[in-house]
């Protein structure tokens, strides 16, 4: 336990990165009781397109919405997206490549074939490709994304089922009787939980970022639901009369994003320092 | 090597086979599907016009068939006809894929220029003020929403200062080109530099270097030797992969500078529903991309001599 501490001190990525996550895990939390207005209903034209000052912080949208306000509320769609997606795709990816790994055989050959199809097709491409059937829409995001990414959590995890498998305490488990999924889940799971948790922050970061491009091209979350890429999509027509509309929703997607990084290398640092990023969204 | 290379143009077919099958189920079994669609997006309520409509279409025919007919014609150069222009698809995506190459090369161009350097010189200065600031600058090169740093640039260098346009082709000049390119480039960038580094770190740590040093070579002679051309290898099949990185955030970046490229178009045909056109654009998008690899590893043959490729 003091051996884990020490670790962490030692990295100002994991510390800033738990920082910044530990921020907006609050603000998506609290947002009722954080934010001064509410993000959709105190809309009031007259205060339209006002520069950041008191009392509109972040200053206000075209339709007199306080942004400050929308930011903090665009914190729930994100963390939302974030971890939904992400545990959709962790399931799949550890699912197929604990039984790949383990079974191998023609099983093996056939998810690794997909996934390295999988790799080959841009992750957003693919995004868009699901969008184009479900149609546009928060709960289609979640399935676009959560279907998209898991290639990364796949290979990782038969990588590992293929080192430990021929350990001894899983050769102790299998003279003891034990069956082949009791075997994987009770024995190797647990044992290379630490890379797939590497991968599963990075994969945050990564959805979130998707998110936000999706609804910045008008396909994720639709308006007036705050989401911080959903606020940048019009904000291009405005940017001559009224800039701060692009500022602060980005500001806060790139901290978030940062904020998720750096804690996946930090963890990466402490967890398996062997393995390298590969691709990315 | 011959044979290598013609294996590995072979193994380009079936890829792009299953691609195109998964592609095409995607986007014609879901619930949606296409012939669906676009009756929809026609208000056609007629049934007998639906009829016509899926005679015309090809769509009264079971999925398999439709699914050959369809590869039949990809074998010539067909990529179909859009539902609601009735334009040829090809002709559509050829007009486009320029504009994204362009985009997309000059913005690698970027990456490798900046990204490989600063990742070299950053693992040498390993614990230096260089090294923490290139890697702070790439962490957050790598986490900034493109289409964010997008509108900034257009803020600052077309509505600020007027240096350049905001958006728009123009007639293909290189001022047009700067601010996408650049804002494409960022993320690339930032993960070549990390790549990079990564690479020099682990060359460094190798035994040969070791060798080398105790050998009493010099550091310059032995970076310019040994370090660049073992981490050359291993940056080189990173950066092909990654490629499609770059070839997916074109589409926001088009998108975002009104730029006629592939992505936009492919964005566009989402909008109104034309499955054809989705489906010709992301099948030549993710061709491009697999051809970008191809290109990568026929090319890492010939600069790494350690492999055997019979």
């Amino acid at each position: 336990m003091k051996n884990l501490i020490r670790k962490i001190k030692g990295r100002t990525n994991l510390m800033i990165g738990g920082i910044i996550a530990a921020i907006v895990v609050v603000m998506a939390v609290f947002a009722p009781f954080l934010a001064p207005y509410h993000p959709v209903n105190d809309a009031n034209l007259m205060f339209s397109e006002e520069p950041p000052g008191d009392p509109f912080w972040m200053g206000t949208d075209q339709q007199g919405r306080d942004i400050l306000s929308r930011v903090i509320y665009g914190a729930r769609i994100s963390l939302a997206v974030g971890l939904i997606c992400q545990i959709l795709n962790t399931s799949i990816g550890v699912i197929l490549g604990l039984t790949a790994g383990f079974f191998g055989k023609w099983w093996d050959d056939l998810v690794m074939g997909l996934t390295n199809i999988m790799l080959s097709i841009p992750p957003l491409i693919f995004a868009l490709a699901i969008m184009a059937i479900l149609g546009p829409g928060l709960v289609n995001v979640f399935l676009a994304l959560g279907l998209t990414n898991w290639s990364f959590s796949c290979r990782i995890t038969r990588s590992q089922v293929l080192f430990t498998r021929g350990l001894d305490y899983v050769k102790a488990a299998k003279a003891l009787g034990y069956g082949r999924i009791r075997i994987m889940f009770t024995q190797i799971l647990p044992n290379i939980v630490g890379p797939i948790l590497v991968v599963a922050t990075l994969g945050v970061a990564d959805a979130i970022l998707l998110e936000a491009a999706l609804s910045f091209l008008g396909l994720g979350t639709q308006p007036p639901t705050p989401s911080w890429g959903g606020m940048l999509s019009s904000a291009r027509e405005q940017l001559f009369t009224a800039p701060w509309i692009s500022i602060f929703p980005g500001l806060a997607i790139f901290i978030t994003v940062l904020g998720l990084n750096l804690f996946g290398d930090g963890l990466r640092d402490i967890l398996d320092p062997h393995t390298t990023r590969s691709g990315k969204a | 090597m011959f044979a290598y290379a013609v294996r590995r143009i072979l193994q380009f077919i079936p890829t792009i086979l299953a691609i195109s099958l998964i592609m095409f189920m995607l986007l014609n079994v879901l619930p949606g599907n296409a012939a669906m669609m676009a009756m929809d997006s026609r208000k056609a309520k007629d049934p007998e016009m639906i009829e016509q409509l899926k005679k015309r279409w090809g769509l009264d025919k079971p999925l398999y068939v439709r699914y050959l007919l369809y590869l039949k014609d990809l074998a010539h150069g067909d990529l179909g006809r859009s539902f609601i222009r009735g334009d040829e698809v090809g002709a559509l995506v050829a007009a486009r894929i320029w504009p994204t190459l362009k985009l997309a090369f000059t913005a690698m161009a970027i990456a490798v220029i900046l990204g490989i350097p600063l990742g070299f010189f950053s693992a040498l200065k390993q614990g230096t003020w260089l090294d923490t600031a290139s890697m702070v600058g790439a962490v957050s090169g790598v986490s900034v929403p493109q289409f964010w740093l997008g509108l900034l640039l257009m803020y600052f260098f077309a509505v600020q200062f007027r240096l350049l346009p905001p958006s728009g082709y123009g007639d293909g000049d290189i001022a047009h080109l700067i601010l996408p390119s650049v804002t494409l480039g960022v993320g690339y960038t930032a993960l070549l530099a990390r790549t990079t580094r990564a690479a020099v770190i682990e060359v460094l740590n190798t035994d040969y270097i070791r060798t080398a040093r105790a050998k009493g070579l010099s550091e310059l002679l032995i970076n310019r030797k040994h370090v660049l051309r073992n981490t050359l290898i291993l940056v080189m099949t990173t950066a092909g992969l990654q490629f499609g990185f770059l070839i997916g955030q074109t589409v926001i970046v088009e998108k975002l500078f009104s730029w006629p490229g592939l992505g936009s178009l492919l964005v566009d045909s989402i909008f109104m529903r034309d499955i054809p056109v989705t489906q010709g654009c992301i099948l030549v998008i993710i061709s491009v991309f697999l051809l970008v690899n191809l290109a990568v590893d026929l090319l890492y043959a010939f600069v790494d001599p350690r492999i055997e490729y019979s």
